[in-house]
């Protein structure tokens, strides 16, 4: 089931590969089908899906790969990775239906894409730290080549720097994996054996040290303060479907990886170090959204907030490491906090992305100051826009509340200190009201006459997008129901 | 479920619905139809609910429910949403003539969230509910979106009350953290500590909300929208809420020491200080809402005094009130096109229902006998007396304002214009939008109904229907003595004939909300647009210059090596090449001389020793196994000896 899940996509992109002749249409609708073929499949698993026991896997996949360092090719689900794959494939089958109407390089465009896709399917799925690590590069390099090859602006530097920075971040990640497995005893670089072992518990400097390599690696890709400096460029010249991916699905494999790999493995390290991981996230929230509201390019902006989005997560799993009998079931909240925000955001900033490149499409710019009173030549974008602005502001009604007031409640409760980054909620909602008025009221003017409404392919990929964080908003208990198991033996194991 | 539980989910979910759905529609002809027949429902619905008293939930999140429920509080606040949403509902649909289908769906939309919020019963739910609301109310204020400064007042609005809802998620956390869950009816159970923090949570949030001290500046742009808006939302929802939420978290204010006089000092205060600043204003929406603001004071005031009955007959009453007097402003402000006070001296004469209406409502502001908020208003100062003398005289003179502000309103509304002051009213006409110089019959109607809750109301807080509902709240009725009921008729009358014959003073400071939005500009918002400004500067000058400085130093660092590469390591292998070829050549000549004879003798030593190696080899099995032996022990000794 997961294989198939995860190299669905990649046969179909060797197969696009494979016919030079396919005409550009048939080539988009192609990567239509198998996206939504694939998202059917997760929607299959996820109806089949029952919690497993602690420690272990749903839908376990498991073959001899490289047994001379004991890896092996092997494939799981559960509650923190579930709702991942199933918002990946969301994300993914929004981009294909909003690319039906360019014109670039269709089945090159298909097949990196789904090749893309495979990648961030597979790392959700891998219970193998080779097995992750193999997906966490290529997906670095699909990246690289979508921004280097459909970007726009200084396109080839930003794809440039996207890919050294984050690449030298996998380096530091595989630095911690060989700590690990060297640690573990015997060698192993399963993630379920490890998890089990925790091979570095009692040498306090040794199992620092590898996680410090760890979260350099993983901080470096989720961003957060100081190493998220590559983002902005990123965004900036990639192509919309480009950053949609990199926001809502790339940026997920560093915040995973908090919960899949440094938490449950180095337990004892996650709990010394757990301070500084708080205040990382502080520092991420509180840094990101003041940044963001400085800024004067709408793109620019979200992919500040991203940063701001992202705090609160790491602060989530930071508190999660403040280990004190009475406070277990806020330490859950949080971490469900976390994971829900996961999918949340990918969601919503997936949409904010897309409905960003709709500016540069229509006008060639991104600088909000250039528009003003958009709202009267194009209704239907500044509705939409107005749904993902208040989404991701956290307003309740939609999923960003329920992921950010859970963050917030189960951590604020385990350390009343983190009370400090609601003052992002408030940032973010100051900008996104700035950015509203700026862009769609008052009188319509600049580069707002003549501007284009939303065309079908826009509405198709970017409604949906909307309406599940709405439906999450209004009825997240069927996500909750899933995050919820995992959540509490997350912070079951970061407390042994 | 039930018939009364599926009318309490009905009652939050077909106003919401309908209203998701109308703003996002274009059904512009049959929009107020549909969202009449809506809150019609609606309020029938809460009628059924507060006469059946269910309770709902579905389990929601953080391990507590979405519940809503109805008891004596709610029974009372929910109705009054409802209806009050009705009747502007109404008023509108003959006033607003544009994008109608948004302006009803955001109505109702705001109508559901005040109505989740009046119902509900856990902090989730508030929480929901309240941050709703905000957001709605920015997309009314904002209504008109042409214009900047309206969507601009939207924002403020929006940020501020949000800046107070922080307190919401503060107490959230402090309530999971305290043990007692996240219900509303449990926050007193949290733990000593804890139980403060969530007490100030509430507080602040129900301040910002309810436009108290120091957050009232909002409420003065908020009349940037529509006049049916400021009607909804500063009347019966959204700053009445905030009084709400104080009056449904009584137990826990006063579960500590400090939350419940805190609050009704506050609320004293803002009473006082709104009032002064609603004497002062020139434009009949500011002094109506700096009016609200400080009405509001006397709930927040009957919230921290334990009198949750007096409270509530206080927010009923003055939701009818500030309707009717919000609406009247809004129908002059459509037909002469100006709100400026000055421009609407002798309007009463001119349009007689909406006239006399609006003089019960102004008369009922002021607290004249037996009118609604002269009773409620009492029953709050009585509580006050009870706790502090110091308190019911803040009270007495706010209420003295109050009369002070309505009676401008007269003044205005009925005085007889000289003829030669003709010119300077109608230099006022159309100011601020083209007046239709017509009030129609679906604006009129609400005022009607609206002006009989403002002069009947009171029955909520006098006996013996007064009674009913203090018991009902779990209160003894508490009621003023005669003398401190005639000493609030002597201010009320006394300061309406003062005004009367006087005109009141407008000090700058009053004029100005008493700088508090100045205040705020400079001391929070500036300061944090210049920090954005610096830290993004700093990104990009510091941090991202020293990500691009570590790759230009790796680069010259890879030149440096070329060059050491190029110069020192391959120039000295060319050198020892040279060297070598020297040396081979040095080496071949010693060679000869030398070491030849060297080697001879060195080969006969060798010679030698295999001799000698060979005596070992005998060939003989047991003689070999003895020598392995010997190896073998003199290797675990060295093994253990170094080790």
């Amino acid at each position: 089931m997961l294989s198939l899940i995860v190299f669905l996509p990649l046969a179909a992109a060797l197969a696009l590969l494979a016919l030079p002749r396919l005409g550009d249409t048939a080539a988009r609708w192609a990567w239509v089908a198998v996206a939504a073929a694939d998202l059917a499949l997760v929607i299959a698993a996820w109806l089949r899906y029952e919690t497993p026991t602690a420690g272990r896997l749903a839908f376990e996949e498991q073959a001899e790969w490289i047994p001379g360092v004991n890896s092996s090719y092997h494939l799981g689900v559960d509650g923190l990775s579930l709702p991942l794959i199933a918002m990946t494939a969301v994300i993914f089958l929004a981009c294909a239906i909003f690319a039906l109407r360019e014109t670039d390089r269709a089945r090159l465009q298909a097949a990196l894409f789904l090749f893309l896709q495979s990648m961030s399917m597979g790392l959700f799925v891998a219970a193998d730290l080779i097995l992750f690590f193999v997906f966490f590069d290529l997906s670095i390099v699909g990246m690289y080549f979508v921004i280097a090859g459909w970007g726009h602006g200084n396109a080839a530097r930003s794809a440039m720097k996207f890919f050294l920075y984050t690449f030298l971040g996998s380096l530091a990640l595989l630095v911690g994996f060989i700590g690990l497995y060297i640690a573990a005893d015997p060698h192993t670089f399963d993630m379920v054996e490890l998890a089990e072992q925790t091979p570095l518990a009692g040498s306090s400097l040794a199992g620092g040290l590898v996680l410090a390599a760890i979260l350099i690696g993983l901080a470096v890709k989720t961003p957060t303060v100081p190493f998220h400096t590559w983002l902005p460029p990123a965004h900036t010249d990639a192509p919309a479907i480009g950053s949609a991916v990199l926001a809502g699905v790339l940026l997920k494999m560093g915040t995973y990886g908090f919960v899949r790999i440094a938490m449950p493995m180095l337990p004892e390290a996650w709990r010394d170090w757990a301070w500084v991981i708080i205040v990382v996230g502080i520092v991420s929230v509180v840094y990101g959204a003041l940044v963001a509201l400085a800024q004067t390019n709408f793109k620019r902006m979200v992919a500040y907030t991203s940063v701001n989005h992202m705090g609160y997560i790491v602060l989530a799993v930071g508190a999660a490491g403040l280990v004190a009998d009475d406070t277990t079931q806020a330490r859950s909240v949080a971490v469900t906090g976390a994971v829900t925000q996961m999918v949340s955001h990918g969601l919503i900033t997936g949409a904010l992305f897309l409905l960003a490149s709709v500016l540069q499409d229509r006008a060639a710019t991104y600088d909000m100051d250039s528009y003003g009173g958009l709202a009267g030549p194009a209704p239907r974008f500044a509705a939409f826009f107005a749904v993902g602005a208040f989404a991701s502001l956290g307003l309740p009604g939609l999923s960003g509340f329920i992921a950010e007031f859970q963050i917030f409640t189960g951590s604020i409760a385990a350390a009343p200190v983190t009370a400090i980054a609601l003052v992002g909620i408030l940032l973010t909602a100051a900008l996104f009201l700035r950015a509203l008025q700026r862009i769609f009221t008052g009188e319509t003017r600049g580069r707002s006459v003549g501007f284009t409404d939303l065309r079908a392919a826009e509405v198709w990929s970017v409604g949906p997008l909307l309406v599940l964080s709405l439906l999450i908003g209004v009825f997240p208990r069927p996500l909750l129901a899933v995050i919820e198991p995992a959540a509490e033996v997350a912070v079951e194991l970061v407390g042994r | 479920m039930s018939m009364s539980e599926t009318a309490l989910w009905l009652l939050v979910l077909l106003p919401a619905v309908v209203g998701g759905g109308l703003a996002l529609s274009r059904l512009e002809r049959a929009a107020a139809a549909v969202s009449l027949a809506t809150a019609f429902t609606t309020a029938a619905l809460s009628v059924v609910v507060a006469l059946e008293r269910p309770r709902v939930s579905v389990p929601f999140m953080a391990g507590s429910d979405l519940a809503l429920g109805v008891d004596a509080l709610s029974a009372l606040v929910a109705p009054t949403v409802a209806v009050v949403s009705l009747l502007v509902l109404v008023f509108s649909a003959g006033e607003i003539r544009e994008s109608q289908a948004r302006f009803h769906g955001l109505m109702l939309l705001f109508a559901s969230a005040a109505l989740l919020t009046a119902t509900a019963e856990t902090l989730p739910a508030l929480l929901f509910a309240w941050e709703v609301m905000g957001a709605t109310s920015f997309a009314l204020i904002g209504f008109w979106w042409r214009d900047d400064h309206r969507v601009s007042a939207g924002i403020t609005a929006f940020v501020t009350t949000r800046t107070a809802d922080v307190g919401l998620y503060v107490a959230a956390g402090a309530a999971l953290a305290g043990g007692a869950g996240l219900s509303l009816a449990d926050l007193p159970a949290a733990s000593e500590g804890w139980r403060h923090v969530v007490a100030a949570g509430v507080l602040v949030a129900a301040l910002g909300k309810a436009a108290q001290l120091p957050f009232s500046f909002w409420l003065s742009g908020a009349m940037e929208g529509p006049s049916p808006v400021s009607a909804l939302l500063h009347s019966a929802a959204m700053v009445a809420m905030g009084g709400y939420l104080l009056l449904r978290t009584e137990p826990l204010l006063a579960s500590t020491s400090w939350a419940a006089p805190a609050a009704a000092w506050v609320g004293a205060l803002t009473a006082l200080l709104l009032g002064a600043v609603a004497v002062a204003q020139q434009d009949l929406k500011q002094l109506l809402a700096a009016s609200t603001s400080a009405q509001l004071g006397f709930v927040v005031m009957g919230a921290g005094l334990a009198s949750v009955s007096g409270g509530a007959a206080h927010l009923v009453a003055h939701a009818s009130t500030k309707a009717l007097l919000f609406l009247a402003a809004g129908a002059w402000l459509t037909a002469l096109g100006t709100k400026q006070l000055a421009g609407l001296r002798g309007v009463a004469r001119r349009w007689r229902l909406v006239g006399w209406a609006a003089t019960a409502g102004a008369l009922s502001l002021a607290g004249v006998a037996p009118l609604a908020l002269w009773a409620t208003k009492d029953a709050v100062l009585a509580a006050a007396l009870a706790e502090s003398p110091w308190l019911y005289a803040v009270g007495l003179a706010a209420a003295a304002l109050s009369a002070a502000y309505a009676g401008k309103i007269l003044v205005i509304l009925w005085r007889q214009l000289p003829e030669r002051e003709h010119a300077q009213v109608e230099a006022h006409l159309d100011e601020e939008q083209r007046g239709t110089r017509h009030v129609g019959m679906l604006e009129q109607t609400p005022l009607v109904a609206l002006a009989l809750g403002a002069v009947v109301l009171g029955v909520l807080a006098l006996p013996p229907f007064g009674d009913t509902v203090a018991r009902a709240l779990g209160e003894e009725p508490l009621h003023p003595t005669p003398l401190e009921m005639a000493a609030s008729v002597v201010v009320a009358l006394g300061v309406l004939a003062l005004v009367w014959w006087r005109p009141v003073p407008e000090p700058g400071w009053a004029l100005a909300w008493l700088g508090l939005e100045r205040a705020t500009q400079a001391l929070v918002v500036r300061p944090t647009l210049a920090l954005a400004e610096a830290l993004a500067r700093f990104d990009d000058r510091v941090l991202d210059r020293g990500v691009a400085g570590s790759a230009a130093a790796a680069l010259g660092l890879a030149r440096r090596a070329a060059t050491f590469d190029d110069r020192v390591l391959d120039g000295a292998v060319e050198t020892t090449s040279r060297a070598s070829l020297w040396t081979a050549a040095r080496a071949a000549r010693d060679d000869d001389r030398w070491f030849d004879g060297a080697v001879e003798g060195l080969a006969a030593q060798l010679r030698r020793l295999g001799r000698l190696a060979r005596r070992p080899q005998t060939g003989q099995l047991h003689q070999y196994y003895i020598q392995a032996v010997a190896v073998l022990a003199i290797g675990v000794l060295l093994l253990v000896t170094v080790r």
